[in-house]
Parts: C-alpha cells; structure tokens; sequence
C-alpha cells in the first residue's frame, strides 16, 4: 500500500515540477501575437476588398451574353464609384433597390441628365419610351433587356447603392479577359 | 540606421491602428458629428459662427491662462476656430451590425447616404417599413411603401429635407442606426425609438 501512494505522490510531484518550467509566458505572449497578427491580415483584406478591388461571383440570365448563365467571378474596382468616375457603358454591381440583402450587375445606360430611350416591353413590340435621369441616380438595364429587372422595372437608382464596377472576369478560365463597353 | 527604426516602428504602428480602425468603423460601430437642425430636438446643433466661436474661445481661454506667450496665444485663437468650426452638434455613436440583415425598427434613427448626392448623408427617423401602408403629411393621400424602400422624416418638421421631399429611399442607402449621443457629456443618452402609430399600418 505505502509504494502504490507514494509512486502517486512522487508522480504527482513531478508532473507539477514539469508544470512549473513550461515557459507558460512566452506561450501567452506568441498566442497573442499570431492573433494580432491574424486580426490585421483579416482587417487589411477588409480595407483593400471595400477600397480597392475585390470579386463577385455573378450568375443569372440578366447579362447575357456578357455574363455567362451559370455564372463568373469577376474582378470588382471599387475606385471609379467613389470618385464618380463612371461612364455610360460601365457594367456595375449594385444593391437591388427591391432588396437590399441582393446584389445585382447590370450596365450603367444613363447617368445624371441624360435622356434614356429604351424599349417598353421588348417581347411584345417596339414601343419606347424616353426619361431622364435625375440628379444623383443612375439607369441601369442587364444586357438581356429580355429577361432582366432593371431600370425599366425599378426606375433609375441612387448612385449610392453602386458597390463597385466590374472590369475583368477572373473565372472560369476560358471565360477570363476584360468586360467591354457595349452601347 | 538608428533615426530610421523608430520611424519604421511608427509607421508600422500607426498602419496597424488605421487598419483596425477603418474595419471597426466600416463594419460595427462609427462615430459622427451632426450638422443641421432637422432633428431638434433630439439632436442640439449649434449653427457654426458666433455661439460655437463662444464654445471655442472659452475651452482655449483655460489653456490660454496656463501661457502668456505670444506665440502659444496666436496658435491657440486659431486651435479654438478650428475646434467650433469641426464639433457644431451633437456626436452620436452609429452602429453597424443592423447592416447585416438590414433589419429596422419603425422609430429609429438611421444614417443614410442622400438619393440626390451619394457624397452626402443624413440622419433622420424611419417611420416607415416596406409594405406599410402610411399616410403622406398634409395630405389626405395614402401610400404603400415598396418593397426594398422605407420613409423617414426628420424630427423638426419644417426644418427637414427627407421622405416628404424625395420620397421612399431604398434600404440599399442606410449606412448604420443611431443608438447613443456621446459628446457633449452633459446631453449623453441613449437616442430612444419614437413610433407615430397614427400615420403607419
């Protein structure tokens, strides 16, 4: 009975000696850093993804041909939005004005202004119909004025909910290369 | 060698402050200061010139009192203009996680960038939520609100640009709730929800 408890106790001692010299401080103080270290690589994509340039995976039929069906990841700048460099023929991401948890591409067609001749209802004759932009909005319609809700639908927008213009698509890989003017 | 590491460390420090700084403010909470009348009296503005001067000068005047140097004065009258022109109103606290699901309470208080000038932002009450049927101020009209768009009215009636002149905004162009007015320290408070029952269904 006596070896059994003090092979415990001598077991007991040591592994609180092993305890004692794990150099716990320096351990804390390299936990920190590497989370430090992980919240500014996380904060650093933040700041370029909002103020530079990040991707957006765009699907649906509205953009035909420019934008594929099943979809592509385009490059997205986010530059041209805030310095109000757009240009008539930009295809931009937006906030759906129907729902402001969707996103949506479509081509900018008119800015502040301009007058917009477009087609009613494009599957069931030629009537058009001309607007003008007011000040501060933009028209925006999807390359497929056949199946898209665009500005003929949900009028012109506030430039505020622009998120960026799509210049480049990065994949799939034979779909890669710049995204054109169309007018 | 030895005058560039200290810089070097401050810059590195300042760049990892700036970062955490822009992503907090980007997506949880910010900090504005208010201009404009449009929310009296939930909001004190002081208008910019003579009153806010005032402000100014007698914050300077203790730390004028402290230096009588020529020089230390000059920079102190223009760190006093400098100051009442910057801080005219109220600073309040704008959180941002309402962002996340876009979900609003009829009687907050939200900041949203203009419909007519996107470089601009206001702050005003939402009265209204899509699908609300409301009636229009000064009129016998009724309107339902559509889907996405939501009506917001400033608190001072006839000092406020807002739904009643532009219409519904979309939801797209809420930039964060306010929730608490910080400075100055002695009208800090929680900003409280306001409903007008009698206009909205």
């Amino acid at each position: 009975m006596s070896t059994a408890g003090s092979r415990i106790a001598s077991f007991l001692s040591g592994a609180a000696a092993r305890f004692g010299k794990v150099p716990w401080r320096e351990i804390r103080e390299e936990a920190f850093d590497r989370a430090v270290l992980v919240l500014k690589a996380a904060c650093f994509v933040h700041v370029v993804n909002t103020y530079v340039v990040g991707i957006a995976f765009v699907r649906g039929p509205s953009m035909l041909p420019t934008i594929n069906l099943t979809g592509d990841v385009v490059a997205v700048e986010r530059v041209s939005p805030r310095w109000g460099s757009l240009a008539v023929g930009d295809v931009v991401i937006l906030l759906s004005p129907e729902n402001p948890r969707k996103t949506v591409a479509k081509r900018v067609l008119g800015l502040e202004g301009d007058a917009v001749t477009f087609l009613v209802d494009p599957a069931r004759g030629s009537a058009s119909q001309t607007v003008v932009v007011p000040g501060g909005h933009v028209w925006v319609q999807g390359d497929n004025i056949y199946s898209s809700r665009d500005s003929r639908q949900f009028g012109p927008v506030p430039y505020g909910l622009i998120q960026g213009r799509a210049f480049c698509k990065v994949w799939p890989p034979e779909a890669v290369g710049l995204i054109g003017q169309k007018l | 060698m030895g005058t560039l590491n200290p810089l070097w460390f401050f810059m590195k420090k300042s760049m990892t402050v700036a970062l955490f700084g822009i992503t907090i403010s980007d997506r949880y909470a910010t900090v504005y200061s208010l201009t404009g009348t449009s929310m009296s009296p939930t909001f004190t503005t002081s208008s910019p010139g003579f009153p806010g001067y005032l402000k100014g000068i007698s914050f300077v005047k203790a730390i004028q009192a402290k230096n009588d140097q020529m020089f230390i004065g000059y920079v102190n009258r223009n760190l006093s203009k400098l100051i009442s022109r910057m801080i005219t109103g109220d600073i309040v606290l704008v959180e941002k996680f309402c962002l996340e699901k876009y979900k609003f309470s009829r009687g907050d208080v939200i900041a949203f960038k203009s419909p007519s000038d996107h470089k601009r932002e206001f702050v005003k009450r939402l009265i209204a939520l899509p699908g609300d049927w409301m009636q229009i101020p000064d009129t016998s009209d009724i309107l339902k609100i559509p889907e996405g768009h939501c009506w917001v009215e400033g608190d001072n009636k006839e000092f406020s640009l807002d739904s009643r002149h532009f219409g519904p905004i979309p939801l797209g162009l809420v930039q964060g709730r306010v929730t608490h007015i910080i400075w100055p320290p002695q009208r800090t408070s929680k900003v409280e929800r306001k409903v007008a029952m009698e206009r909205v269904r």
